[in-house]
């Protein structure tokens, strides 16, 4: 058992190094408050572009607080506060001179519950685009939402019914409707956190699937409950416990043999 | 329990007791018609029937108030005795008996009770039905409402025609109070009243609106907690100010602050213009709109305003074009209801507006209101059958029925908006 | 993209002032009627009032108080300042320079002191409200005889008087203790709160337990059925009505069909408790939904009947909701006027009422009467009414909140 912190962030580092892909988003020391309690105690993780990595741990342990860090979501909380390091293609995200914005509409997020907004389908999708005002015309927006829903696998299901409402969708349709919102403003990150957990089976089957075709357009964070969702879906695998980030690294070594008794523990279903 | 035994006999011998009490009270008026009066109509025979109404009056509220009348030389002293003689009797009889009664069931109630007596269950049976009485207050309260105002309205539509009323476009009821002018009887069109009520609501709602949303957004989604326990006050202290301050507020500062302004751009404004009486209920009615917007906004989903927020929305967006579209049918809702508040408002009309009932859209211009003239209809003594009191109850049963279905309609707005959401 | 951008960060801002404008109109306009209504009460609180030298040295203690002529006295006291004064018309003009109330006072003091008869002493005397408005300064001299209350006769005798030093300016006193008058000067709102408070204290005995039983059955007992859902439907628009209508009511019902007489606090009472009724029974409604389910569940677990667990547990811990909710409902009764004047509170009142079936007004109807009246004085008295009312539905307010902070059950 290694408990001393100074270890673990030396091991980390270590792992981090020994990555074969060039990596997107660095952060280092990340500590967040809410309030007068620390929900994460310097996490030091390293996101691979075009790779999917999953953020596993039991709850409450901060793997979506972290996910939330990322997009600076965490802002939109009162008592919120973080403090550390984030870097995406080098550039400090909580610089002062950062755009939040704008941060934003090169990040897209997956919610937990789908969450369409009370319009059309098709309302849905170009809301980003439209916001942006990146798209002036309406061919093309037509165009970018085809093209959106179609990557969300969405397109031969809705494309009679783009005016009725996202909600009226199933829930697994509105999940891959809300893929597409977040897919239509052409991120480079998509966040998702926990987009399965309100749905059945053969919804998360085909999200899932979902996920494997995006990796190679998208860098993807994942927060997963299922250690088999995990371990079907990503590259890298990073463990949080408790608010702290205990291990990372490729999926396969995670769920093989991971160096930390208590990611073992985990993974086998003897805890958590 | 010893304690449900007592208090099965003491409902029982109080209940019914207290039942008829309220029956003597609310009929104590053709009690004296019918026990004291007659007897005043023999023995005094000098009494003509309005002075025997004058003396019931009299008896209605006080009976020591007799030695009024017999000081100022109405009636005889030995005749006011004979008639306190009288009335105490009756009273006495009356108390006598009910104390009897009393007795008698709480007796037979007594008699029915031994250990294995349940009276608990039987003691809340009664005080169920207690309660269920009591439930129906709030009924019987609305059926009072329809049926005297339909009641009063019918009779005024026996003397007045009901297109002359509905679609009249000339309001004059002083006219009708002159009984010797024989077929005239005013001429009572509505028309003019409802164009007010409605003229001096727009420029409420015009005021009220925009304030009242832009600040339901900024409390909702921008104030930091600590501005918000500032702020929020200030719209609650001017919902609780009473509308006769309103009212005296717009008489004596608004009126001629808003006549000056017109007078210095070069126009002409009446002193009790419409634009000061609806300004004035305008600020009144922020609170109403902004404390139910601000409340259907804040029941948006977060998980909504995060995912516009999510996609680089910025926040004024994420109102925009999310939350406000979500909240729609809350907000709507609330603007019915402050519609409906607005034209059910009395004091700040009646002491603002003008009473000359003029068809115009001209908010510089003097109109008066429904409320309005139910007010001066009514103010005052009158007789129950000129059409002039009853026209009052005419505007009373259209302003009841157009407040009605606003607050309905808004009711199902919010209903179906609930279910939407839950 | 980046000139995209601020064009909607500017867009943002601009959304956000308008809100906080909003706010601060609204804020503004709060302000702005308070600050009026101080700044136009202030000439009430105070009257000018002079000492004059009264001779009751030819009165002996045998006469009768009804022989003895006060206004007499008063006025050789007062003309004894102006000799010059000889004609009639220009006595009865110095004369009315003094309020008429003046002779009453003085004869309600000797009634009290009889030991003052054969004295000679001085006796505060209450100016007319035009002098004092002029003492105060509220009489522009500048403007023509015509367009002013006082001409320039009445200007240089009240300049006079108040040369002699015995003018002063002193708390009104009556403002505070006495009913309604004709003379501003005299009239005070002490009445009109006296029948506020009978009034609410009908509201609060009858709407009180009405709805808080209502709620209880609505809330525990009833089965959900039509009827139920009807009178439940009915609760909640009956909160809407406009409070006018609840006039009407009180008007064609207790007043034309139960022969109750016009303008008692008893039918004033009945009036505002239905009114106030929707709102006890929603707030006890849902401070009772606000205790937990389990506390109910607990109680019936350990044999306790429904009426048992109304009244041993669920009413105990609703009740700071309830209270608090009937002080709001109270409140708004409190300052309610539109139904009163239906049912005849707007009468003109002097007595101060005792019981709840004498004649007697509202403080907010009075209030309305004031501002009607043509007497500039009364812009004063009004506004200084005003205040007092909204100080009284302040401190009202005050004590649902206090309440609500100190007994509040949190689950």
């Amino acid at each position: 058992m290694k408990l001393n912190g100074d270890l673990i962030m030396d091991e980390q580092k270590e792992q981090n190094n020994i990555r074969n892909k060039k990596s997107l988003i660095e952060c280092r020391g990340v500590d967040v408050f809410y309030g007068d309690k620390q929900a994460l105690f310097g996490i030091n993780l390293d996101i691979g572009e075009k790779e999917v990595t999953s953020l596993i741990g039991p709850s409450g342990c901060g793997k979506s607080t972290f996910l939330r860090c990322i997009n600076r979501m965490n802002d939109v909380i009162e008592i919120c506060k973080v403090e550390g390091n984030i870097k995406i293609d080098n550039e400090d995200i909580y610089h002062p001179d950062v755009d939040v914005v704008e941060l934003r509409s090169r990040i897209g997020m997956v919610f937990q519950k789908p969450n369409p907004f009370p319009k059309s389908v098709y309302d849905n999708v170009a809301y980003g685009p439209k916001l942006h005002g990146r798209i002036l015309h309406k061919d093309d927006l037509d165009a970018k939402v085809e093209k959106s829903l179609e990557r969300a696998g969405l397109w031969s299901e809705v494309k009679d019914r783009l005016g009725e409402p996202g909600t009226s969708l199933s829930g697994g349709q509105q999940q891959r409707l809300c893929i597409a919102r977040a897919i239509a403003i052409d991120p480079s990150i998509i966040l998702m956190d926990e987009p399965c957990s309100a749905l059945d089976p053969i919804a998360t089957a085909k999200i899932e699937e979902l996920i494997d075709e995006l990796k190679d357009n998208f860098t993807i964070t994942i927060v997963t409950h299922s250690m088999q969702q995990a371990a079907r879906v990503s590259q890298r695998t990073a463990f949080f416990h408790l608010g702290k980030l205990i291990e990372v690294g490729d999926t396969e070594k995670i769920f093989r043999s991971p160096d930390h008794e208590q990611t073992e523990a985990y993974v086998t279903g003897r805890y958590g | 329990m010893p304690i449900y035994h007592g208090l099965y006999v003491s409902l029982w011998s109080t209940l019914l007791p207290i039942f008829l009490i309220i029956l003597l009270l609310f009929f104590k008026d053709s009690y004296l018609n019918y026990i004291v009066i007659p007897f005043l109509s023999e023995e005094t025979i000098d009494l003509g029937i309005d002075e025997i109404l004058y003396v019931k009056s009299f008896l209605i509220n006080n009976i020591s108030s007799l030695s009024t009348l017999i000081s100022s030389g109405f009636i005889s002293e030995g005749d006011a005795n004979l008639l306190v003689e009288k009335y105490q009797e009756s009273r006495v009889v009356s108390f006598s008996s009910l104390v009897l009664l009393s007795i008698i069931l709480g007796f037979v109630s007594y008699k029915k009770l031994s250990v294995r007596y349940d009276a608990r269950r039987r003691v809340e049976r009664i005080l169920k039905f207690i309660f269920f009485v009591f439930s129906t207050i709030a009924v019987l309260t609305t059926v009072g409402i329809i049926f005297s105002l339909i009641f009063e309205t019918l009779r005024f539509f026996s003397q007045v025609g009901f297109f002359d009323f509905v679609f009249g476009t000339h309001w004059s009821p002083q006219t009708a109070i002159r009984e010797d002018q024989v077929g005239s009887s005013g001429s009572f069109g509505s028309i003019p009243l409802f164009t007010g009520t409605l003229l001096i609501t727009a420029v409420a709602m015009s005021i009220a609106a925009p304030l009242g949303l832009y600040s339901a957004i900024f409390l909702s989604q921008y104030a930091k907690p600590k501005t918000r326990d500032f702020l929020k006050p200030i719209l609650e202290i001017l919902a609780g100010i009473p509308t006769v301050v309103y009212g005296f507020f717009a008489a004596l500062t608004v009126g001629p602050f808003v006549r000056s302004c017109g007078e210095y751009i070069g126009l002409t404004v009446a002193t009790e213009s419409a634009l000061a009486a609806g300004l004035v209920m305008g600020v009144m009615i922020i609170p109403y709109v902004s404390s139910l917007s601000d409340d259907v906004m804040t029941a948006v989903p977060l998980s909504l305003r995060d995912g516009s927020l999510a996609l680089g929305a910025t926040k004024a967006e994420t109102v925009k074009k999310v939350i406000i579209p979500a909240a729609l049918p809350g907000i709507v809702s609330a603007l019915l209801l402050a519609i409906s508040r607005a034209i059910g408002e009395t004091m700040i009309v009646v002491m603002a507006a003008g009473l000359a009932a003029n068809l115009t859209a001209n908010p510089l211009s003097a109109v008066t209101t429904v409320t309005v003239q139910i007010v001066t209809l009514l103010v005052g003594d009158q007789e129950f059958d000129s059409a002039k009191t009853l026209a009052a109850f005419a505007l009373g049963l259209m302003l009841f029925v157009i407040t009605l279905a606003l607050n309905v309609f808004a009711m199902i707005i919010v209903r179906r908006y609930r279910e939407r959401y839950e | 993209m980046s000139k995209n951008l601020s064009i909607r960060h500017r867009a943002e801002k601009r959304f956000i002032a308008y809100g906080f404008i909003s706010l601060i109109l609204a804020a503004t306009m709060l302000a702005t009627i308070i600050g009026s209504m101080i700044y136009r009460s202030i000439p009430a609180y105070t009257n000018y009032s002079i000492d004059l030298e009264i001779n009751m040295t030819e009165i002996s203690a045998e006469d009768e108080f009804e022989d003895i002529n006060f206004r007499g006295i008063i006025r050789s006291s007062l003309f004894s300042f102006f000799p010059e004064v000889e004609s009639r018309s220009d006595k009865r003009k110095l004369f009315k320079l003094i309020s008429s109330s003046a002779s009453y006072t003085l004869r309600d003091f000797i009634i009290e002191n009889p030991s003052y008869i054969n004295k000679k002493f001085y006796f505060n005397v209450l100016f007319t409200d035009d002098s004092d408005l002029f003492y105060k300064g509220y009489v522009d001299t500048s403007l023509s005889e015509s367009e002013r209350r006082l001409d320039n006769q009445e200007v240089a005798w009240l300049n006079e008087l108040k040369n002699t030093g015995r003018v002063k300016n002193k708390i009104s006193k009556n403002l505070f203790l006495n009913g309604d008058s004709r003379e501003p000067e005299v009239a005070g709102f002490w009445g009109a709160t006296i029948g506020s408070l009978i009034t609410i204290s009908v509201t609060l005995l009858l709407s009180f337990p009405v709805g808080v039983l209502t709620a209880i059955y609505l809330e525990n007992f009833a089965v959900k059925n039509r009827i139920t859902d009807f009178i439940e439907v009915n609760i909640n628009n009956l909160a809407a009505v406009p409070s006018i209508i609840f006039g009407l009511l009180g008007l064609a019902v207790f007043i034309n069909f139960f022969g109750m007489p016009r303008s008692i606090p008893l039918v004033g009472g009945l009036v505002l408790s239905l009114m106030t009724l929707p709102t006890i029974i929603i707030a006890t409604r849902s401070s009772l939904q606000s205790v937990p389910p389990s506390i109910r569940e607990a109680a019936l677990a350990m044999g306790a009947s429904e009426m048992q667990v109304v009244f041993q547990h669920l009413l105990p811990s609703a009740l700071p909701g309830i209270f608090t909710g009937t002080i709001i409902g109270l409140a708004r009764a409190f300052g309610e006027s539109a139904p009163l004047l239906l049912i005849g509170m707007v009468a003109f009142i002097v007595d101060i009422p005792a019981t709840f079936t004498d004649p007697a007004t509202a403080l907010p109807v009075q209030i309305y009467i004031w501002a009607d009246s043509p007497e500039r004085a009364f812009v004063a008295k009004t506004s200084a009414a005003t205040l007092i009312l909204i100080g009284l539905l302040i401190l009202i307010n005050l004590a649902a909140v206090l309440l609500r902070k100190r007994y509040e059950v949190k689950w």
